[in-house]
């Protein structure tokens, strides 16, 4: 599950940059910005619950309350 | 053999990132952090083994379990702190990471006061009045 996260991410990223890279050229900045942003969140999204896992596994092994 | 599979799940990321850093920098931070996290959820099966053995020897040597648990507790502390600390600097933001790790050493010391006024205990009972 783990290693399917990394590729989903870089793929994220590449789309992301592909999609901005042709909004730019076509002279819509505004919305290549949005673009940019849509897919922080997404990626911010996923990240965040897999370091909530890290933290709760952190916590368990070395007995943090 | 798993150290194989980490080793290979760190090249293809370090490619990844930086594939994606001169694009995206911000989502390459991103693909960081997961790889150390998934890396250190691969290991947390083993790691929680080793501590189960350490604690099971803990109990025969008749250590006290507070000063076990604080040792253990410090580890961990540690440990987040680091990897907190490590992605910020590769970010470039060397100054909260220097405070996050400012924050992991006074959280240490904190934890490690009883430890240390119970050291302090057997120096004052030794020493001669």
């Amino acid at each position: 599950m783990g290693v399917d996260l990394i590729f989903r991410i870089a793929a994220i990223g590449i789309l992301v940059a592909v999609l901005n890279q042709l909004l730019i050229r076509s002279g819509r900045e505004e919305q290549a910005m949005m673009t940019t942003l849509a897919g922080l969140i997404v990626v911010l999204l996923m990240v965040v619950k897999e370091i909530a896992v890290l933290f709760d596994t952190v916590k368990t092994i070395f007995k943090l309350e | 053999m798993q150290i194989v599979q980490i080793i290979g799940i760190g090249l293809v990321s370090t490619v990844i990132i930086l594939i994606l850093r001169k694009q995206k920098p911000e989502i390459a931070v991103q693909v960081s952090i997961v790889t150390g996290v998934v890396i250190f959820l691969l290991l947390a099966s083993k790691l929680s083994s080793v501590v189960e053995l350490l604690q099971s020897y803990g109990d025969r040597a008749d250590i006290k379990p507070v000063y076990f648990n604080t040792v253990l507790k410090i580890t961990g502390i540690a440990y987040i702190a680091e990897f907190g600390a490590e992605i910020c600097n590769d970010a470039g933001e060397s100054a909260i990471a220097s405070k996050i790790e400012l924050a992991g050493k006074v959280i240490i010391v904190v934890m490690a006061v009883p430890i240390i006024t119970s050291l302090l205990d057997l120096v004052l009972k030794v020493m001669p009045q």
